[in-house]
C-alpha cells in the first residue's frame, strides 16, 4: 500500500485517496478546431511513464482536494507532492534513468537532484 | 523435434527419463532476420509459430528480456472463455477458443486445456440485464452461453453461497460450458517448441534497448546482445509496450497497471469449474495440483513494479469469503503481480503502426491469456501480409481516432 502525503492533511494510507490519472493534460482551448487525431491525443493517448510519473490524486476520504504526485512507477517511491496549479520540474530524464540503473547494480549512488516545484503561474498549454 | 507419444514415453521410461532432448535451442542472434518479434510470452511465441506454419516465414527471431513465458504468461489465472459482447470481440475470441480446443494435438504438447465451464456471476439488477444481453449476443454469434438463475448456479457449483442475506447476493450467472482453464506455462513451452522445430530462433536474456527507424521505416532493433537487423519488427511485450513503442516515437492509448493473483495451499478438489465475479471482484478456479487460484482487480495507478497494494488483495479475499465461506480456513501460499497493459475500451490493439513494417500487439489488459492462439494467428497474418486479418481489423490503433471503439468493459472480467 502506498503512503501518500496530502499537502493539507499529511501522510495517509492509499485507501483514503483516489487516483486521477496522468497530470498536466490540459483540455484544449479550441475544441471546435481540433482534428480527430488531436482529440484522440487529448482523450486517449498517455505517456505511461516507466520512471517518475506525474499524476493526480484526490484525498476523497479526507479533505477531498486534488493535488499532484510525482511517483516512480517502478519503485513506487514518491518523489514529490505538489498542489494543483503548480508545475514540477523533474531532473533530466537521463539522470533519473542513471539513478535507476545504479540502484539495480549496487554502485555509488549519485547525489540526488532535487525536484523543484515552480510556484509561478502554470503554462497555459499544460493543465493543472 | 522428437514427437511425444505413448511410445516415446515408454522408451524414455526405460532410461529413467534421463535422455529427453531439449525442447528448443538457445541460439545466438543472427545479424539479420525477416521478422523480429519482441517478447517471448504466449502471444509472441504463438505469432512466431503461425508465421512459420501458416505463412512459411521461418527466418524469425523471438527476443526476450528475461526468460521464456516469464511475464504475464506465467502470472495469469489461466482462464479461457470467449463470451464477449460485441461481434468484433466475440468472433475474435471464439476463433481463439476453436484453436484452444485443438491446441494440444496441434502442438503435440499437452497444454492441459480443461473445458470445465466458466460462470460469470451477477449480483444486482444491472448485472443481470447486462449478462442476459450478453448471453443473447453470444448465441447470435454462435458462441455457447447460458443464463443460470441462483438455484442453477448452486447446482453447477455446489460450494457457492447464494444466501439472500449476502451483502452482494448471487442473482444468477452466465455460463460458458466450453470455457475453462489451460496450463499457462505449457502454452508458452508448446509454442516455443513448435516454432523452434520450424527454424524460429527463441533468444532469451536479450533486452531491446532501441528501435532502428530510418525515414519512417523500421530497420531493426538494438539489443543488449548487439544490433539485429530486421525487415519487420513486431511488438508483443504486454506491460512494456509503451516503453518499446516510445523508442520509435509512437504514442499509445495504453496504461500499465499492476494486477495481482494468489494461490492457496493445495487441497482436495472442491471446485470443478471457474467462477468469476465482476461486481465483487474475484475469480476462482482450482489447479490440478489442488491450489485455489484466485485473481484480484487491478491497482488503480500506473505501475511497472510487478507488485500491488495489499488492500486490493484484502477486497478480493473478502469477496471470495462471501462467495465461498468454506475457504475461510484455507491458508495462502503465495501471491504475485504482473503488469497489465490496459486500453480505454478494454479491447486490445493488434495491427500496424505509423512506422512502416513495425507492428503492435498490446492492450490486452487483464485478459490476454485466453486470446493467445487467436492473437498469434491474426498477428502472424498481419505481419506476413502487411494488412490485418479480418478478425483483428477492428482492433487497429486508428479506432481511437475514428471513434469505432469496441467497449468490452462489461465482458472483460476485471474492471479496467
Amino acid at each position: 500500500m502506498l503512503y501518500i502525503k496530502c499537502p493539507w492533511c499529511g501522510e495517509r494510507d492509499e485507501t483514503e485517496y483516489h487516483y486521477g490519472g496522468e497530470a498536466h493534460i490540459a483540455r484544449p482551448e479550441n475544441p471546435d478546431e481540433l482534428t480527430d487525431a488531436e482529440w484522440a491525443e487529448y482523450v486517449f493517448m498517455r505517456t505511461n511513464t516507466k520512471g517518475v510519473h506525474r499524476e493526480r490524486w484526490v484525498h476523497s476520504d479526507g479533505c477531498r482536494r486534488w493535488f499532484n504526485v510525482a511517483r516512480n512507477t517502478v519503485t513506487n517511491e514518491i518523489v514529490a507532492v505538489y498542489k494543483a496549479g503548480e508545475k514540477l520540474e523533474l531532473p533530466a530524464a537521463e539522470a533519473v534513468k542513471a539513478e535507476a540503473e545504479t540502484k539495480k547494480a549496487p554502485a555509488k549512488k549519485p547525489a540526488k537532484k532535487p525536484a523543484t516545484v515552480k510556484k509561478a503561474a502554470v503554462d497555459k498549454k499544460e493543465g493543472a | 523435434m522428437s514427437r511425444f507419444s505413448i511410445f516415446s514415453l515408454a522408451r524414455n521410461a526405460m532410461s529413467w527419463h534421463q535422455n529427453w532432448p531439449s525442447q528448443w535451442r538457445s541460439p545466438e542472434p543472427k545479424p539479420e532476420y525477416d521478422v523480429v518479434i519482441i517478447g517471448a510470452g504466449g502471444h509472441g511465441l504463438a505469432t512466431a509459430y503461425y508465421l512459420a506454419k501458416e505463412h512459411g516465414i521461418t527466418n524469425v527471431a523471438v527476443i526476450e528480456k528475461g526468460w521464456l513465458g516469464g511475464g504475464n504468461t506465467g502470472r495469469n489465472t489461466t482462464i479461457v472463455r470467449s463470451n464477449y459482447l460485441w461481434d468484433e470481440s466475440g468472433l475474435f475470441y471464439e476463433n481463439a477458443m476453436k484453436l484452444w480446443e485443438n491446441l494440444s494435438q496441434e502442438l503435440n504438447y499437452n497444454v492441459m486445456f480443461s473445458q470445465r465451464g466458466v460462470m460469470n456471476l451477477a449480483h444486482n439488477l444491472g448485472d443481470v440485464r447486462e449478462s442476459v444481453r450478453r448471453v443473447n449476443a453470444n448465441n447470435l454469434n454462435g458462441i455457447d452461453a447460458e443464463w443460470l438463475n441462483a438455484e442453477q448456479v448452486k447446482e453447477f457449483c455446489p460450494i457457492i453461497n447464494i444466501s439472500k442475506n449476502s451483502r452482494y447476493p448471487v442473482l444468477g450467472a452466465t455460463l460458458q460450458r466450453r470455457g475453462g482453464t489451460a496450463r499457462h506455462d505449457a502454452v508458452a513451452w508448446g509454442y516455443a517448441r513448435g516454432a523452434d522445430a520450424m527454424g524460429v530462433d527463441v533468444i532469451q536474456n536479450c533486452e531491446v534497448q532501441g528501435l532502428m527507424v530510418e525515414g519512417g521505416v523500421i530497420k531493426g532493433v538494438r539489443t543488449s546482445r548487439g544490433e539485429i537487423k530486421a525487415k519487420k519488427v513486431a511488438m508483443a511485450c504486454a506491460g512494456h509496450t509503451s516503453v518499446v513503442a516510445d523508442m520509435a516515437g509512437i504514442r499509445l492509448p495504453i496504461e500499465s497497471h499492476p494486477l495481482q493473483a494468489l494461490v492457496s495451499e493445495p487441497m482436495k478438489p472442491v471446485i470443478d469449474c471457474v467462477v468469476m465475479s465482476n461486481a465483487v471482484h474475484v475469480y476462482v478456479s482450482q489447479s490440478d495440483k489442488g491450489e485455489l487460484v484466485m485473481g484480484a482487480g487491478i491497482d488503480p495507478y500506473v505501475g511497472y513494479s510487478q507488485r500491488g497494494s495489499l488492500h486490493v488483495i484484502e477486497n478480493q479475499l473478502a469477496a471470495a469469503m462471501e462467495l465461498f465461506p468454506l475457504f475461510s480456513r484455507t491458508r495462502l501460499m503465495r501471491s504475485w503481480g504482473g503488469i497489465v497493459d490496459t486500453c480505454p475500451d478494454a479491447s486490445p490493439i493488434v495491427g500496424k503502426t505509423p512506422v512502416k513494417n513495425l507492428y503492435v500487439n498490446a492492450g490486452w489488459g487483464t485478459g490476454g491469456f485466453k486470446a493467445t492462439p487467436g492473437s498469434g494467428f491474426c498477428y502472424a497474418h498481419t505481419i506476413a501480409k502487411d494488412e490485418p486479418h479480418p478478425l483483428n481489423a477492428p482492433f487497429s490503433i486508428d479506432r481511437f481516432i475514428t471513434g469505432a471503439l469496441v467497449d468490452e468493459h462489461g465482458a472483460a472480467g476485471v474492471a479496467h
